[in-house]
């Protein structure tokens, strides 16, 4: 069925009692063409981008949990193509871009909000840099303003400008950035995968990945075996552990990253807002709550649950930047366990195995890249060959000398 | 939740107190050959239970430990001193 204004009139007028589930929930098949481990935001877009877009429609998405349960349903929302590397920057323009059309695409409310992402600086040094980073992006042909302070503060006044430590001296501004409903995301595209053919396979556990002569011949799950072509893997926090299904080594280590959100407010903070003297970043959802999360959790971990000193830390950035922010009351808090890899950017590349897969490494950038990760996977899982806005993302990249390393921290996967 | 680490020159003391480097393995030999370097800075074995980890005890005797801990469950298991300490085990598998 389609939406539209019609759809909700006609469904109306019957109470609401014949709308039909958005995706259905079929059991396995036997075998299929491409079968996708992980159904969250990347692994759903891929499917549907495979359906759609390169005519590939036997297809299953395998997920352990429920679609949505993982990392898209647990960021802070935030779309931005605001970076600087020339590996990087056309790749997140293209997922930019993939928003922008993305509710018309895919015929579903995902509500795409393009309020502006600004980054704020705090010395003269990082104006710099991000003065940098905006001509980087600008030569590249996307938006970005440098504002001043005065400019930053007819924008958001109720931040702390005169900070005696960190003053607010401007801010790098992307008016195309924004937010968009998370959860949205990964049921717009169950639904469009759904609606062209693929199957979406909820509760049902990839425990095995089962090769013959070198090549994969499908996984063995939780519903019995399930044969294949092409095996994609996007299990982001899980990478590791199904890699190692199927002898991979990668450069990965799982951390968990925090969110949280507060009760509902009046409309205060406009734009999505980042504080460049610690890494806190808070946007305001249609809701009225605010939105805000901070670093990881420093040590490795597979629990979607974080520390409280991490929650301490974030909270003190949070009113170092915002004091009013200390009046708000936090209703809720939760964790994802993330895939960092060791040059904070991620993988989307074929494997030592021929038909064997790989999607990982997004550290806690993922949700911006949903629709281009899921386009430049399809596009290789379709054609064998790399897209060219992710050319630079390749496996071998560490060993070969390439690593794309946006922030120059080197290879601590914490620090990306 | 690994608050608490006991630092065996400080006691038990908040996990505040440290920073983290990660994965606690064994530099490789200088003349080692480039696979074995590559492996060293970016593969990790990323196991989900048993973990060992460099913590630097940066707010207190600002020693290097080895902290052993489930990364699932945040159990404890063990801190010694890296320098003092004996082959750790996932030391032992960075050097195979």
């Amino acid at each position: 069925m389609r939406y539209s204004a019609y759809s909700i009139f006609k469904q109306a007028l019957s109470g609401n009692r014949l709308w039909k589930p958005a995706w259905r929930e079929p059991e396995p098949m036997p075998h299929y063409d491409v079968i996708i481990v992980g159904g969250g935001g990347h692994g759903l877009s891929t499917a549907y981008y495979l359906a759609k877009e390169f005519g590939i429609t036997n297809v299953a998405v395998i997920e352990k949990g429920y679609i949505g349960s993982g990392n898209v349903g647990r960021n802070t929302t935030i779309i931005r193509s605001n970076y600087m590397l020339e590996g990087n920057n056309p790749f997140y323009e293209l997922s930019l871009q993939l928003w922008e059309g993305l509710e018309q695409d895919f015929n579903y409310n995902a509500m795409v909000s393009q309020r502006g992402v600004l980054n704020l600086f705090h010395s003269d040094g990082q104006r710099d840099a991000y003065a940098r980073r905006g001509n980087g992006m600008r030569m590249h042909g996307v938006d970005a303003e440098l504002l001043d302070r005065e400019q930053v503060q007819r924008l958001a006044p109720y931040l702390n400008f005169d900070h005696a430590r960190f003053p607010i001296l401007g801010g790098l501004m992307q008016k195309r950035g924004g937010t968009v409903r998370h959860d949205a995301v990964a049921w717009g595209y169950a639904r469009g995968a759904d609606m062209r053919g693929v199957d979406i396979i909820q509760h049902c556990e990839v425990t095995g990945i089962r090769r013959e002569n070198g090549v994969v011949t499908g996984v063995e799950t939780t519903k019995g075996f399930i044969g294949c072509n092409k095996l994609a893997l996007a299990a982001a926090g899980n990478t590791t552990t199904v890699g190692r299904m199927a002898d991979l080594r990668l450069p990965i280590e799982t951390h968990v990253l925090q969110a949280f959100v507060s009760e509902g407010l009046k409309p205060v903070i406009d734009q999505v807002i980042t504080y460049g003297a610690g890494h806190f970043y808070i946007s305001q959802s249609d809701k009225g709550g605010l939105v805000f999360g901070a670093d990881i959790d420093y040590y490795s971990s597979y629990a979607q649950r974080g520390n409280l000193a991490t929650v301490e830390h974030t909270m003190q950035e949070g009113v170092s930047l915002i004091p009013g922010l200390s009046r708000a009351k936090v209703l809720r808090a939760w964790g994802g366990v993330m895939d960092m890899s060791m040059d904070g950017s991620p993988i989307i590349d074929r494997t030592s195995i021929d038909n064997l897969y790989l999607n990982c490494g997004w550290c806690y950038g993922g949700f911006k890249a949903t629709p281009a990760s899921g386009f430049c996977f399809a596009h290789l899982i379709a054609k064998n060959e790399t897209h060219h806005v992710s050319r630079f993302m390749r496996l071998d990249r560490f060993e070969r000398g390439y690593v794309l390393d946006e922030t120059g921290k080197g290879a601590q996967p914490n620090l990306h | 939740m690994a608050s608490l680490i006991t630092c065996p020159h400080c006691g038990t003391r908040p996990k505040e107190e440290f920073s983290i480097r990660g994965a606690a393995l064994r530099r490789p030999d200088p003349a080692a050959s480039d696979e074995v370097w590559q492996a060293y800075v970016y593969v990790r074995d990323n196991p989900k239970g048993r973990y060992q980890e460099y913590w630097h005890h940066a707010a207190g005797c600002r020693r290097w430990l080895v902290v052993e801990r489930d990364n699932f469950s945040h159990e404890v298991f063990g801190v010694v001193d890296a320098g003092g300490a004996a082959e750790t085990k996932s030391q032992a598998r960075a050097g195979e």
